[in-house]
Formats: structure tokens, C-alpha cells, sequence
């Protein structure tokens, strides 16, 4: 039944390789932008607030095979935004990145803002009365804070983040998805092998990330 | 009402030299409650300070106006002769100069007893590490929590929190001291291991304003009581004077309902 495994035709590891790619670049990028983008959002000034509003709402709400489209068509191909340039397989995978990380930090976002609403207002105004800056009191006080209580959301963006990286398919990125349409034209006899396959491999990723991010969640949880 | 010079006591070390904070017309509105209304008042070097009244009274808000955690609506309040900034930069370095204590403690959850009190000195003072511990670690010694420094708060009981609390703002090495409730979240038992290092601050010759529900403290380490009743300053007399012959009806009414049973 999984004979086409062995017939040296697919590089199922190679694929799953570039999934696992795709995921760490795009997690790290939008834990970044996505801290940013929370940070503007609470900030004291509105035009910041504003701006974070709406990229958030605008992005948030628009579906991931179009924000991905937007990056390869709109800025790789229309407006020749190569990212560094190189074959079409590497910009087509900078360009995937981009588009999960512009995507993804939304989620991270409000994940985060909802952690900041778990800090009591106390211990900013403690930081403050010490006389620490707005973006000392951010970083040294809130969002250590706001982080530890929202590593389990946070984890949920990961997983949802490891199975969204499939829509660079759409963008001719050769990650796992991409393989598993190639090998469901070749192999039809084997059709629900080929979905057990990928379907094995994408909680393989997904499964030890969860629990591992469920146990940190316990373990850096501030205590009051 | 305002500028009323007290004597100040014989037991007290330290002499008055000048004004170090001076509020001036200060008003303040939550929506259309007026909780501060026309309060002038002027607190000197070395001087203690202690605001009492009902709850509503407006002495909190009081106190939170003279670091700016809460904005006022119009007057004017001075710190060592400066004039508080309305934001950024040079409101942290004002507020720097400003120790403030509040009734829930509010230690940094997530940074050890050490950490709490390091970590002014070395991200607003820049404070070198070594230094700013030992710093810490002599002031955690004065409030007798030395003993404590790598645990975390949620390890402290209540009583041991307020006095981390108070190291914290000591380390900052402070011109005022600003005591929000210092002992009205904590346990009976507790609240005299509090008033304790309060008092020696208060000795040490510390200018400080304490909001406080706790008389004994009042009587013994203030040198002037403000009484504050709907968000004005009603009375303020030497201790002895105001406790012993209060002049308000306010004021009298206020401390037979608080001393007589």
C-alpha cells in the first residue's frame, strides 16, 4: 500500500523539510511583528493605535491564499519585490514568508493583547512611579508578563501556522503540499495512503509542539 | 485654607528647609464627580505628612496627582521647586525622585525580591549590577526582609511585600516618599511590621506623605494631619491639636466614628 515510498521518486523528507522551514522562519517573524504590532496597539499614541487597528483588522480578515497571492503576484512579479533575488524557487519561498508573517502576526497580536490585559494596571504604575520610560515599562514589566500567560494561545497560532504554510502551495513553493498533489495525480491507486502520509507528517510537526508549548505554559505561568 | 504653618514638635530631628512640594489650586474631575476641588497645600523638607478622611474623600487621588499617575484638570503642583512635566522623558526622571508605595503592594510578579529592588537603580539610575544589589540588599537588611531576596513576591506574606515595597522605592534614593494605604490590604497582624519601618523613615527625617486609615501612626510619626472630606482639604492642625480639638464638624463627626468603640 505505501510502496511508493520506496520508489526513490519523492523526497517526502525534503518537502516536509521545507514545511518545517517555512514554519520557524514565519514563527520567528511574526512573534517579532506581531510583539510590534501589539506594542502599537496599546501605546499612548493614536496614531499608532490607529495604525495597529487597522493592519490588524484589514489583514487579519483577508483570507491567507490572498494575502500570498498579493505577495508572489503583486510585489514579486508586479512590482519586481524579489527580497534579495536568486531562482524563482527562492524568492517564491522569501516571498511565502513574508506573506505567513504579515498574516500570522496578526493572530500573535491579539494573542498578546490579551495577555497584557491579564498584567494588573498595578504593576505598570509601580514601573512608572519608579520612573521607567513607556517602552521600559513595555518590555521589562508587561510583556514578560503578558508572554507568560498566552504561551498556549500562542502555541495554537504555531499549529494553525504549521498547516497554513500548505497555501504556499498556491505560490509554487515545493513544501509538503505541494509534493502531495504531485504524488495524488501519479499514485491515484493509492489515494488514502498519500492523504495518510501527509496527514502523519503534519501532526508529527504539530502534536510535540503543543505539548511542549502546554508544559512551558505551566512551568513560566507568574504566580500572584 | 491654605499654607497653614505647623509647628513642628520637639522630637523631631530634622529641620524644615523650604517646600518641597507645593500643590496650588489643584482641581481634578472623574466625569462629573469634582474629586479634588481648590486644594493648596505645601509640604516641607523633612516634613511628614499624613492625609486622613472618609473613603471618597479624594486622598488617594491626592496622592497619585503629586507623581502624575493621575493627570489633574488645572492648578499647578511643584516638586523641589520644579514644575511636574506633562509626559515623557522628564516626567521619568521627576517621578524617579518620587518613591511611591502602594496598598497592593504591586511587586513585580515575575522578578525575584533582588530583582524588584535592582531594577530602578540599573535601568533609570544606571547603576552598576554589583552596586545596585548591594544597594538592595543593605535596604532589604533595614526593612528585615534580607533574608528573602532570591524568592519570589508570591512567596512573601502581605507584610513582608509592603516592606520589599518600600526598599523598592528607597533605592531609588528619593526627595518624597508617597504612602497610598500602605497597611489597608494587609492582615491585623501585619500592619505593625509596616508602621514599623515607616516610622524610622520618618525619623531618619524622610519627607513623606502617608495616606493612612491607621491613627496610631497619625499621632505618633506625623507632624501635620490633612483632613480630607469631598474632595476638600477641611483641616489640617499638628496632631495632638487635631485629634484633641478638632475644629470642623466634619472633623469631629469623622472621629467619633472612628475612635469610640
Amino acid at each position: 500500500m505505501f510502496e511508493f515510498l520506496d520508489s526513490g521518486q519523492y523526497d517526502l523528507l525534503g518537502a516536509f523539510w521545507v514545511t518545517v522551514q517555512l514554519t520557524l522562519y514565519s514563527a520567528v517573524g511574526s512573534l517579532l511583528w506581531g510583539t510590534l504590532l501589539a506594542g502599537m496597539r496599546v501605546s499612548p499614541v493614536p496614531l499608532m493605535r490607529a495604525f495597529g487597528t487597522a493592519y490588524v483588522n484589514l489583514v487579519r480578515n483577508t483570507p491567507l491564499t490572498v494575502v500570498l497571492v498579493a505577495c508572489s503576484l503583486g510585489l514579486g512579479q508586479t512590482l519586481q519585490i524579489t527580497l534579495g533575488g536568486g531562482d524563482f524557487e527562492s524568492i517564491g519561498f522569501r516571498l511565502a514568508v513574508l506573506g505567513l508573517i504579515a498574516y500570522t502576526s496578526t493572530f500573535v497580536c491579539e494573542a498578546l493583547r490579551s495577555g497584557i490585559n491579564t498584567v494588573p494596571v498595578g504593576q505598570a504604575e509601580a514601573a512608572r512611579a519608579l520612573g521607567l520610560s513607556f517602552f521600559q515599562v513595555l518590555r521589562l514589566i508587561v510583556l514578560p508578563q503578558a508572554f507568560r500567560s498566552v504561551v498556549a494561545p500562542l502555541a495554537n497560532v504555531l499549529i494553525a501556522l504549521t498547516k497554513n504554510t500548505t497555501v504556499a502551495a498556491a505560490i509554487g513553493v515545493a513544501e509538503a503540499s505541494a509534493l502531495m498533489k504531485t504524488m495524488i495525480e501519479n499514485e491515484s491507486s493509492a489515494l488514502f495512503a498519500v492523504f495518510a502520509v501527509f496527514a502523519f507528517g503534519f501532526v508529527v510537526l504539530t502534536l510535540p509542539t503543543g505539548l511542549l508549548l502546554g508544559w512551558v505554559s505551566k512551568r513560566v505561568a507568574v504566580k500572584r | 485654607m491654605s499654607g497653614v504653618s505647623v509647628t513642628k514638635g520637639a522630637e523631631d530631628a530634622v529641620p524644615a528647609t523650604g517646600d518641597l512640594v507645593v500643590l496650588s489650586n489643584v482641581n481634578k474631575h472623574f466625569g462629573a464627580l469634582h474629586v479634588l476641588q481648590d486644594i493648596d497645600l505645601t509640604i516641607a523638607r523633612g516634613e511628614v505628612v499624613v492625609v486622613i478622611g472618609p473613603s471618597g474623600s479624594g486622598k488617594s487621588t491626592l496622592c497619585r496627582t503629586i507623581n502624575r499617575l493621575e493627570s489633574i484638570d488645572s492648578g499647578a503642583i511643584t516638586i523641589d521647586g520644579k514644575p511636574l512635566p506633562e509626559e515623557g522623558r522628564e516626567l521619568a526622571r521627576l517621578r524617579a525622585d518620587v518613591g511611591m508605595v502602594f496598598q497592593s503592594f504591586n511587586l513585580f510578579a515575575h522578578k525575584t525580591v533582588l530583582e524588584n529592588v535592582t531594577l530602578g537603580q540599573i535601568k533609570v539610575r544606571k547603576t552598576d549590577k554589583a552596586n545596585a544589589e548591594e544597594k538592595a540588599r543593605a535596604l532589604l537588611d533595614r526593612v528585615g526582609v534580607g533574608s528573602q531576596a532570591d524568592k519570589y513576591p508570591a512567596q512573601l506574606s502581605g507584610g513582608q511585600q509592603q516592606r520589599v515595597a518600600i526598599a523598592r522605592a528607597l533605592a531609588m534614593g528619593p526627595k518624597v516618599m508617597l504612602f497610598d494605604e500602605p497597611t489597608s490590604a494587609l492582615d491585623p497582624e501585619m500592619i505593625n511590621e509596616v508602621l514599623e519601618v515607616m516610622q524610622q523613615l520618618a525619623r531618619d527625617g524622610m519627607t513623606m506623605v502617608v495616606v493612612t486609615h491607621e491613627m496610631g501612626f497619625a499621632r505618633s510619626a506625623a507632624n501635620r494631619v490633612v483632613f480630607m472630606a469631598d474632595g476638600r482639604i477641611v483641616e489640617q492642625a499638628t496632631p495632638d491639636e487635631f485629634f484633641s480639638n478638632p475644629r470642623s464638624d466634619r472633623a469631629k463627626d469623622f472621629l467619633s466614628k472612628i475612635l469610640h468603640h
